[in-house]
């Protein structure tokens, strides 16, 4: 049974591209995934409520007015880019606190675990509507609060995944390095920084790379927003290119895209990439990797001797952390699981009677300031916008997966394409959207059809990596078996790779669907200068309730598309993913 | 250190029982009764087969694992926990992948405070002990098996244990690394270069405990127990050609293929009894390759099984499945460590593949009783079929999920290749009708 836990355990970090939150949950949604998703909608309502009370301060943040100079530009990438790492560094710290805890202790673990599979699903853009008043709120008159909220915004788009990620890794701890681990006396500092952390850190690191990635497009979402009277201008390449198309200034937007390019380009090379090969020795297997990820930074660093230093340093915090926590290793059994029968009830109450007065908040709320027709409203608008998403994500699937077989069965073109479809998916496409929405009034086509393919635009790479990596792991055998029995093409599309890519490309059309709903709020309404396209879709419902601060109706938009997004995780991916993880699993 | 057998025993294991609880509230006996004492200065083995709880037991004495009756002292101080005066060497090795042998070693000094200049030597004696010089800033997966165990074996030792426990610490290598690392450990251990005073080895493996220890405790299975204590006087270094050595390995096959007397001649090699027979994974290639084995020269039907363990590779974690399966389908008997054919066997092995498949049918439906449930489910049944949940469900009641699993896959095994029923992995459902 050791032997089968280390295999399952060896396996999914060398995977790595598994989406977060399949391992463990179930398909039917049970009782706590109902409290949950009741207690996150109640938190809206709340904030919401909160939102309208305060009447947010009809200021204009002009003292640092965005202008369309070249010469500032670095300053405003530098600017989007401090953000964007300040919003990590949250979702690390969220992640090391809340997914420990959620491992550890089991109380904890029934409400965290659902909770995380939640809000992976509610759009990020969403949140920007309350946060911006309460920072604002907090921070008066200053730039400060509008930085907090870009920052939270940036942050609820990234935690979730990273911890279900670190969580899941958590609870597949190898059993014989646990029992070492038991065994030698390993204080809980010392064992989480000598067997979790790094048997978690393959998973966290992939997991925050996709963060980031999608990080990237929130980041110039949020920073110029509209709430209600209240409109934010942080200084950054979202607002330059928010003020860009106000100016119907075509050379500025070409001038953002071109800056972003650039900052992508380098936090891929100075960040990522050293960060990735330096990871890849806690990769959980135990014969060497043919390939290594390769970087020079990395490389250069680890020739300088600054390296040593800093190793030695991180060595000597570690030991002095390590004493401040010294306390009698814990050399307890542990206690009997019958025992905490009654503690169990106790919480069950205690978070049945928190749901039952959040549903009333709830429906207390609704009452006031909604109508059935609302909500009527909002589904079939959330129908639209559904149909968008599955036919946009069928036909870049019937683009993208033959283009990215074909790809990853030739070595040299997948080492060359890999990389660019990564750095597409990390560019924000919102940045793109006012070349498209030139060319829709230019050529006056229809929003309603001509506006969803930007809601794609930015996502279906995934669909193009994950294929490429799935086709590039495809075993030499097979292929060979099936050109020795001349397969003819449409058997071989059936019998042989289809199958065998399903696991990678679930895993890409889950990650564009998420994506997709998500631009949705930003991609269903456009405008240049005084143009305002509309298509009718849940997003621009969002979108137009939030720029008239109708927070009710900003509730129910967010609501109802998390529900859709649950219910396609539920129905439609997770069912497919077991799918192939049962069926067409190769090893 | 200086002999001293006379002391109060170092591990003194009182009364420990072992159990764990159904899903219907009843509790499954793992290990029943035990009782041992180890002194100072002696290797003793736990020999039994996978199953019968040696892991267990060995778990508890480490601390790893409370028993849920009796008591495990130490030196006197009853175990509730880890204990500084023991250390494991794991069967998987358990080496922490991202750690450099080195820094692997230094882990459990670590854990105990001790300073990193003091730990650093510690660490770089023990390696130089066990033959691992040259090798401190290699990674695991850098190293092969053999070099890898040592790693495991130095991290052990250099945190100084009374006792050493090793966990089926060979049996993940090959046969030759295996047997250069016993011999090493043995040497180390006689010239009295190991700050260790008594080691404790769990194996299945018959010559491994004849080779390596001063005391075989045989285990049995269902709920584990000690059946027999033997003593090993042969002198070392042991010769494993030695007669003296042969004679105590045969004796001990016997004892461990011995019929638990009072109980059904065949039906008693397996726990639990008709449908709820708990039955281990063995293929039918395997039944009848070991059947053409012995049918053929030298044995002629009829062969000492450690002798025809040899030649195949197999150890008794192997062989005595396949051995029990042939006896349960009554195609061989097994007794005093011998197999001997029986005419149904014989006859088998000269068949050709749709006899055999055929009689291989009327012994899995005759003796088997689940394989002759399924059956006659499938027989009464208007449509032929039946969800495989429904037999499940039948096992669940009677055994753990993971054992009902095993036995309902063995059966389906059995009983898709005599072609007496067919079962749809898709669907989950036994039916009669065999795709032709």
């Amino acid at each position: 049974m050791a032997d089968r836990d280390l295999e399952k355990a060896r396996r999914a970090p060398l995977l790595g591209l598994r989406p977060a939150g399949f391992g463990t949950a179930g398909l039917r949604p049970n009782l706590y995934d109902l409290a949950i998703f009741i207690l996150i909608a109640a938190a809206f309502v709340l904030a919401a409520h909160g939102a309208r009370q305060m009447a947010a301060p009809s200021t204009h943040l002009v003292s640092n007015p965005i202008v369309l100079d070249p010469a500032n530009l670095p300053e405003y990438a530098l600017r989007t880019t401090l953000r964007m790492f300040a919003a990590i560094f949250a979702s690390l710290l969220f992640t090391f606190v809340v997914a420990t805890l959620a491992a550890k202790s089991r109380k904890a673990e029934l409400v965290i675990v659902p909770a995380l599979d939640i809000l992976q699903s509610v759009p990020v853009l969403g949140f920007l509507t309350f946060t911006v008043a309460y920072f604002l709120r907090l921070f008066p008159g200053s730039e400060m609060g509008a930085e907090c909220a870009a920052i939270f915004a940036i942050f609820t788009s990234q935690a979730w995944n990273m911890a279900f990620s670190f969580y899941q890794s958590l609870r597949t701890i190898p059993r014989d390095l646990d029992e070492v681990s038991r065994h030698f006396g390993l204080s809980p500092w010392l064992k989480f920084w000598r067997l979790e952390a790094p048997f978690a850190a393959p998973g966290l690191i992939w997991n925050t790379m996709m963060s980031m990635s999608g990080g990237w497009f929130f980041v110039v979402a949020s920073e110029a927003i509209t709430v209600g009277d209240t409109t934010v201008k942080l200084p950054g390449i979202g607002s330059w290119l928010a003020v860009a198309i106000d100016a119907k200034d075509i050379s500025a937007v070409l001038l953002a895209v071109l800056a972003m390019a650039i900052v992508i380009l380098g936090y891929d090379q100075l960040v990522f990439r050293p960060i990735v090969a330096w990871a890849d020795k806690f990769r959980f297997e135990q014969t060497a990797a043919q390939q290594r990820p390769q970087s020079w930074v990395y490389d250069l660093w680890r020739r300088s001797r600054l390296v040593r230093r800093t190793t030695a340093f991180t060595g000597w915090l570690n030991e002095g952390i390590a004493s401040l926590l010294q306390r009698a290793a814990r050399r307890r059994v542990p206690a009997s699981a019958t025992a905490s029968r009654a503690a169990d009830l106790l919480w069950g109450a205690v978070v049945a009677a928190i749901v039952a007065y959040a549903l009333w908040r709830i429906v207390d709320f609704t009452r006031q300031s909604l109508t059935w027709d609302d909500v009527g409203t909002a589904l079939l608008l959330g129908v639209y916008t559904l149909i968008r998403v599955m036919v946009l994500i069928a036909v870049a699937s019937a683009v993208w997966v033959p283009i990215g077989v074909w790809i990853g069965l030739r070595p040299w073109a997948s080492t060359r394409v890999q990389p660019v479809a990564q750095f597409l998916a990390a560019f924000p496409a919102n940045v793109l959207f006012p070349i498209a929405v030139v060319l829709i009034v230019a050529l006056h086509l229809n929003p309603n059809i001509w506006l969803s393919p930007l809601m794609v635009l930015g996502t279906q790479w995934y669909i193009l990596f994950n294929v490429i990596a799935g086709a590039s792991a495809f075993p030499t055998d097979l292929r060979e078996a099936s050109t020795m029995f001349r397969l003819r093409t449409w058997q071989w599309w059936r019998q042989v790779i289809v199958p065998g890519i399903l696991p990678y490309y679930v895993t890409g059309a889950l990650t564009a669907a998420g994506g997709s709903w998500n631009a949705s709020i930003v991609a269903e309404v456009a405008s240049w200068g005084d143009t305002r396209l509309r298509a009718a879709g849940l997003g621009a419902y969002i979108a137009d309730a939030t720029a008239a601060g109708d927070y009710a109706r900003v509730v129910l938009g967010i609501a109802v598309m998390s529900v859709m997004v649950v219910a396609c995780n539920r129905l439609l991916w997770r069912p497919l993913y077991r799918l192939a993880e049962r069926r067409y699993r190769l090893d | 250190m200086e002999p001293n057998n006379q002391a109060a025993p170092l591990v003194v294991v009182d009364h420990v029982r072992q159990t764990y609880a159904k899903g219907s509230g009843d509790s499954v006996m793992v290990l029943d009764d035990m009782n041992l004492a180890l002194r100072e200065n002696e290797i003793v083995s736990l020999l039994g087969r996978s199953g019968c709880g040696k892991s267990s037991l060995l778990r508890i004495i480490a601390g790893l694992m409370p028993p849920s009756g009796g008591r495990v002292t130490i030196g006197g101080r009853e175990v509730d926990g880890p204990a500084p005066e023991v250390a494991m060497v794991f069967q998987t090795f358990a080496l922490f992948p991202w750690l450099t042998v080195l820094e692997n070693v230094e882990i459990g000094l670590e854990a105990q405070r001790v300073a990193p200049a003091e730990r650093h030597k510690l660490a770089l004696a023990a390696i130089d002990l066990i033959g691992l010089d040259g090798y401190e800033s290699a990674y695991p997966k850098e190293l092969s098996g053999g070099m890898r165990q040592r790693v495991g074996m130095a991290r052990a030792l250099v945190v100084h244990p009374k006792l050493l426990l090793m966990d089926e610490a060979f049996s993940a290598l090959d046969v030759l690394t295996a047997e250069t690392l016993r011999t090493d450990l043995l040497d180390l251990w006689h010239e009295g270069r190991m700050p260790i005073s008594s080691i404790l080895l769990v194996t299945h493996n018959i010559e491994e405990a004849v080779l390596m220890s001063d005391r075989i405790l045989v285990l049995a299975s269902n709920p584990g127990r000690i059946t027999a204590e033997i003593p090993v006087t042969l002198p070392q270094p042991r010769n494993r050609l030695d007669p003296a050595f042969r004679a105590l390995v045969d004796d001990i096959y016997a004892r461990m293929t011995a019929r638990p007397s009072g109980k059904a001649a065949a039906a008693g090699t397996f726990p639990g009894t008709g449908i709820s027979m708990l039955l281990p994974r063995v293929s039918p290639n395997l039944l009848a390759g070991l059947m053409e084995s012995v049918a053929g020269e030298p044995y002629n039907g009829h062969a000492d099984l450690p002798l025809l363990a040899a030649p195949l590779q197999m150890e008794i974690d192997d062989l005595f499945p396949v051995a029990e399966s042939l006896q349960l389908l009554r195609f061989a008997e097994v007794a005093e460590g011998d197999i001997r054919l029986t005419d149904a066997g014989k006859r088998f092995v000269q068949l050709d593949s749709d006899g055999r498949k055929k009689l291989f049918a009327q012994h899995v439906l005759a003796y088997v009783p689940l394989a002759g449930h399924i059956k006659r489910v499938l027989d009464e049944r208007g449509a032929h079929a039946a969800p495989a949940s429904r037999f499940r469900d039948e096992l669940e009641d009677n055994m753990s999920e993971e054992f009902a699993d095993q036995t309902l896959r063995a059966v389906t095994s059995w009983g898709r290749y005599g072609e007496a029923f067919a079962y749809d992995e898709a669907s989950g459902v036994f039916s009669l009708d065999n795709p032709t």
